[in-house]
């Protein structure tokens, strides 16, 4: 028959991945080229959550922007406080008091932990493991908990504040946040039973993904997809802030450079991260919570209500905003996604002239199609998973 | 040696002026060699700028002229330093030399900056809006812009309005 000798026709497919889609963690939207099951071309599209936040923080004093910081990476909120408080921080040229300095790392190292087992649960999830899932939301929440044991707020907590944290922690907190401690890495090792060893895992995430230690630097990636290909880079260590340069933890770092060692370097940092909760937990000294800096911190709510001073100075803050010394600042800061860093320009007025937030999410969507090109489909999922990207700090 | 002493050295002629804050050092170049000058950071032993932290601009309207700045915020990983460049935008003028080609990460950073301010970055593979839509009028971030965003709406808002009145109008049983 003819029609045998015929070969058999193909052709490109062209399929729109999202915004809509459980698998992209959150409204990403991908267009893909296909020849059969492998991705010819991968075209990210963003900006389906942009709400201004540059913008909006020009226009607000460096008090009350920070509300808007926890709308960026939403999962880990305590991070992107950390982060926006010590910019501001170094810009006014104020030091926080020690026990505010513990106490948000602290929170830090908690939310580093919230936010990798949300990575962790839905990684394994998109890739087809419906049970680590179920656990890490167990654990998730005992950290829900101790946030809104600590500030009132689950999610959106804006606990860190310029100059300090918002209030002190109570004994009650401690004890409870002690024995999560102790409790939680073999928890941990819970996990590991299910996912480290499983074949399918690693069938779906050894050698996927790969990219080197070189290209890995020159796409600008940070945090753990940074450190999966081996790169020991960690704002911790390199420029510590907070009390991060009293505590000890290591780096973990990966070799082979795919989605298998950046999920083990994920799981190590949150072993990593509860011996700095335990370490701080243990030194905590005591004293106050907030820097000493009329000019540049709110007073106490108790005296602005008592004290006609307190009264004044509260009013001047809240309205005109602090007088802040004219220049720019960068201050990167290790959050759970990679680097947040916050660059202000000053112009001497109680607002920023320009407020800009380098966001780890936004660089590690850009690297979407170097990961997927060239690679089968169903490996695209593993790679959104593997980057961490959470979309409304990508869009801003 | 001291990364600024470098920049100093070797290129006199394009710095325009260099500024220190809190520690943290930053050179005001001419728009013309930014290209070159980055290669050099970036290639240069010793100085090994590997990692593009941050690529943003600033608009300076009514304050500095020229009116805008791009900022190329360098970190070197393995000597642990950091310089932040700026290079200067003139409103007339209003495009730079893309360094997508140096560091892959400056790709989507441009893309954001010319979303927002305006600034044509020349040889970017692919320089499009990214966090706008893109047929949206004007240029977010720049200081003439209103918080409120324009007075009437985006076209692609009216035809999802439009397409919602002509929806409803639309007779189902018939």
């Amino acid at each position: 028959m003819d029609n045998t000798e015929k070969p058999f026709e193909t052709r490109e497919l062209t399929i729109s991945m999202g915004p809509q889609h459980p698998a992209t963690h959150g409204v990403l939207r991908l267009v893909l080229n296909l020849d059969g099951e492998t991705v010819v071309k991968c075209t990210p599209y963003v900006g389906y959550l942009h709400r201004g936040i540059e913008k909006l923080g020009e226009n607000r004093t460096y008090f009350s922007a920070l509300p808007l910081t926890d709308r960026l990476d939403y999962i880990s909120s305590m991070n992107n406080n950390v982060g926006y408080v010590n910019a501001v921080e170094k810009l006014f040229g104020i030091e926080a008091p020690d026990r505010a300095k513990f106490i948000r790392t602290i929170v830090a190292e908690m939310g580093r932990i919230s936010s990798h087992i949300i990575w962790l649960g839905t990684h394994v999830l998109d890739i087809g493991a419906t049970t680590p899932f179920l656990y890490a939301f167990r654990e998730r929440e005992t950290i829900m908990d101790l946030f809104e044991m600590l500030c009132g707020a689950r999610l959106t907590v804006s606990y860190p504040r310029v100059g300090g944290v918002r209030n002190d922690v109570s004994q009650e907190f401690v004890d409870k946040l002690y024995e999560f401690v102790l409790d939680f890495p073999s928890k941990i090792d819970d996990y590991e039973t299910l996912v480290t060893e499983n074949r399918i895992w690693k069938e779906r995430t050894v050698g996927i993904g790969v990219i080197s230690a070189e290209e890995a630097i020159n796409w600008g990636l940070t945090g753990g997809t940074l450190r999966g290909s081996g790169v020991n880079y960690d704002v911790r260590k390199h420029a510590p802030y907070d009390a991060y340069d009293r505590v000890e933890f290591d780096v973990p770092l990966g070799k082979n450079c795919d989605c298998y060692d950046r999920y083990l370097v994920r799981i190590e940092e949150m072993r990593q991260a509860n011996r700095i909760i335990k370490q701080c937990v243990e030194k905590l000294p005591a004293g106050p919570v907030m820097a000493d800096a009329p000019k540049f911190t709110l007073p106490p709510k108790d005296l602005v209500l008592k004290d006609m001073e307190h009264l004044i100075q509260q009013f001047v803050l809240i309205t005109k905003g602090p007088t802040v010394p004219e220049g720019e600042i960068y201050v990167g800061t290790e959050v759970p996604k990679g680097e947040l860093g916050f660059y202000f320009v000053s112009d001497g007025t109680g607002r920023p002239y320009r407020m800009r937030v380098r966001a780890p999410s936004f660089v590690h969507a850009s690297v979407l199609p170097r990961l997927c090109e060239g690679g089968f489909i169903a490996d695209v999922i593993a790679n959104i998973g593997t980057i961490d990207i959470v979309l409304g700090e990508c869009d801003r | 040696m001291e990364p600024l002493q470098v920049i100093r050295e070797e290129f006199t002629d394009d710095i325009i002026s260099v500024s220190e804050f809190r520690g943290q050092i930053s050179v005001t170049l001419r728009k013309d060699n930014v290209f070159e000058i980055s290669r050099f950071l970036r290639d240069e032993p010793g100085l090994n700028f590997n990692l593009l932290r941050d690529l943003c601009g600033v608009d300076y309207l009514g304050i500095k002229e020229p009116r805008f700045e791009v900022v190329y915020n360098l970190y070197s990983i393995p000597y642990r330093h950091s310089i932040m460049v700026k290079a200067q935008v003139p409103e007339n003028d209003c495009r730079i030399k893309s360094v997508t080609s140096l560091w892959a990460g400056a790709n989507w950073h441009e893309r954001e900056c010319f979303d927002m301010f305006g600034i044509v970055f020349e040889g970017h593979p692919d320089l499009r809006r990214i966090l706008m839509p893109e047929d949206w009028e004007g240029y977010p971030l720049r200081k003439d812009y209103p918080v409120k965003g324009p007075e009437k709406e985006w076209s692609g808002f009216l035809n999802v309005l439009d397409k919602a009145k002509r929806f409803r109008e639309f007779d189902w049983h018939g």
